[in-house]
């Protein structure tokens, strides 16, 4: 009697346990199948001379995409000046006046904005910023990667600050620091590395965004002087060279899709190494 | 009565490294001396009454808080020891929702007066918590400094504040070679006693302790007592405690809070020998609570 129930429970944890297996591998596949695929038609198309030199015109063989390359750069440059500085501070309101119905209304409105589609910001930057200013620009497109990175850097900051034991606050505020400054260089410092984490990430997100650069950024074949031209950029290089109808502009996407992913990789690397070593250690 | 003859009043119990204030057959004649109504307050409330939204959590105290003296505030669980202390440094209204009526006099200034600036009154009085907090961002040297260098002072000498405080608190001679290791990364005694040094730093008048050793084990509650004995020579003292055999070792004069009211606040061997109040005595001997 005991030992039938023992052998139905040994039975239903195998059955679980491979379930579980089985589903972990399917979630990989698709993983795996687009690394493997992107490095390994990528790979080929990759060359000094990708990173060096501008695009050819149609017909000619070589050329490289190093605009695009320096204006993915530029354009995430950008994005962080924009979007990092009011996402911070807005997360530090929330996780501090969060109770306000304001706060309330604040964290609503990030909450929508993080689902709102990319190609809708960009609809958005293009009549607020392109059609006032009659031209395609490396800041419309920086413009629009802010406002995509502004949702989850607040959420991101406000969560990680939340994570902060109050104790410490109190700690702080019961030494007679002033709320700002307890804030600032407790409550913030403390949380900075877990917030760092959550910036790479969504920098990383923004970095191989496509639909929203389209009628912001737009594309250039050529260097862009400054902000105020259009700018090359990667995700719509994939974009404009993997629709067109020359095998060798496939080809080039191809190696576009593979720096851009070791970009994005590298960023989540690097925000990995940042792991939180203070948040929850105590 | 002159300050001096304050100074005479000796802990009911006696510990060993006390001060030696005298034997204690000697004490029986000095506590005839003192009462709760002759000694000079460091801190007075009038009528102080707590709020948390419409709850009202403290029901109009009245009570003197001797100088250089340990008080000590026993209640059961939910009687508003802890919200009479931070009160008393304005922590209370950190809180949301959290406010207060009533008169908290500091050398007969009132605290809640429009014009009194909280920050500045938490530097007086000085709080330690229930559950130690040293900054985890920052090592053991810079924890004892948090206070004067998150205030935006440069000290002219770091150096000697820290090594004067963790003698104070007597933990220098066991952290002296590791000061730039992380605070948190000592054991819970050493830590409450780095968060009392970090306190001290700031030389505040008054110091609050909310429950400081109920986290601790037997051992660290045995060194943090003695510290507040130490400390008492210096520094008035408010501790919060649920531990009444802590309360008896450590305190000149003990109040008795029960649902938010002060039931009885006399010197601790008159509360633990011949309480007044019957609710005293049953709380004492553990009828309820």
């Amino acid at each position: 009697m005991i030992s039938s129930r023992y052998t139905r429970r040994q039975v239903s944890d195998l059955v679980v346990r491979s379930a579980c297996v089985l589903a972990t591998v399917l979630a990989l596949i698709p993983l795996v199948s687009v690394l493997y695929y992107v490095t390994s038609r990528g790979l080929s198309g990759i060359s000094l001379s990708f990173f060096s030199e501008l695009p050819k015109p149609v017909g000619e063989s070589g050329g490289g995409m190093a605009n695009a390359l320096v204006g993915t750069l530029k354009l995430v440059f950008l994005a962080c000046l924009l979007g990092i500085p009011p996402g911070v501070a807005a997360g530090v309101y929330l996780a501090e006046f969060g109770h306000s119905r304001f706060g309330k209304w604040v964290r609503f409105s990030a909450d929508v904005m993080s689902g709102v589609p990319s190609i809708t910001v960009g609809i958005f930057v293009y009549s607020l910023v392109v059609l006032q200013t009659k031209h395609f620009s490396a800041f419309a497109g920086g413009i629009a990667l802010a406002v995509l990175m502004l949702p989850t850097v607040t959420r991101t900051t406000e969560e990680l600050l939340q994570l902060v034991p109050e104790s410490l606050r109190e700690a702080a505020l019961g030494l007679g620091v002033p709320q700002w400054r307890a804030t600032l260089r407790v409550m913030l410092r403390t949380a900075a590395p877990g917030i760092a984490t959550g910036v790479m990430l969504a920098v990383a997100r923004v970095a191989g965004e496509t639909a929203p650069l389209l009628f912001t950024a737009f594309s250039n074949p050529f260097w862009s002087n400054g902000l105020n031209e259009p700018t090359a950029s990667l995700p719509v290089n994939i974009y404009n060279y993997a629709v067109s109808p020359y095998e060798e502009w496939h080809q080039k996407a191809w190696a576009a899709a593979l720096v851009l992913l070791l970009l994005v990789l590298l960023l989540n690397v690097s925000a990995r190494l940042l792991v939180p070593r203070s948040v929850g250690a105590r | 009565m002159t300050a001096g003859s304050q100074n005479r009043i000796s802990r009911p119990v006696h510990r060993k490294g006390s001060r030696g204030d005298g034997s204690s057959g000697d004490d029986k004649s000095r506590w005839d001396e003192v009462s709760v109504s002759t000694v000079v307050p460091k801190m007075r409330t009038e009528d102080l009454r707590a709020y948390f939204g419409q709850a009202e959590v403290l029901k109009g105290i009245s009570l003197q808080i001797a100088e250089k003296q340990v008080t000590a505030v026993i209640g059961p669980s939910g009687c508003g020891k802890s919200t009479f202390v931070r009160c008393l440094n304005r922590m209370h209204e950190v809180v949301p929702g959290a406010r207060a009526t009533g008169q908290v006099l500091l050398d007969k200034q009132d605290i809640y007066q429009g014009d009194v600036d909280a920050v500045r009154v938490r530097r007086r009085v000085g709080m330690v918590f229930q559950k130690p907090n040293p900054f985890p961002t920052m090592s053991i040297r810079d924890n004892v400094l948090a206070g004067l260098r998150l205030n935006g002072e440069r000290p002219d000498d770091p150096d000697a504040i820290v090594e004067k405080m963790l003698q104070r608190v007597a933990l220098w001679d066991e952290v002296k070679d590791i000061l730039g290791r992380a605070g948190t990364g000592l054991s819970g005694g050493q830590q409450q006693r780095l968060c009392i040094a970090r306190s001290l730093a700031l030389e505040p008048e008054v110091l609050l302790m909310d429950e400081p050793c109920s986290a601790l084990d037997p051992i660290a509650t045995a060194r943090v007592e003695e510290l507040i004995h130490d400390l008492r020579k210096s520094y008035t003292i408010v501790v919060v405690t649920h531990n009444m055999q802590q309360a008896a070792r450590v305190a000149n004069f003990t109040a008795f809070f029960y649902l938010g009211k002060l039931i009885e606040h006399d010197r601790t061997d008159v509360i633990f020998t011949r309480p007044k109040e019957q609710r005293t005595e049953d709380y004492i001997t553990g009828r309820f609570g």
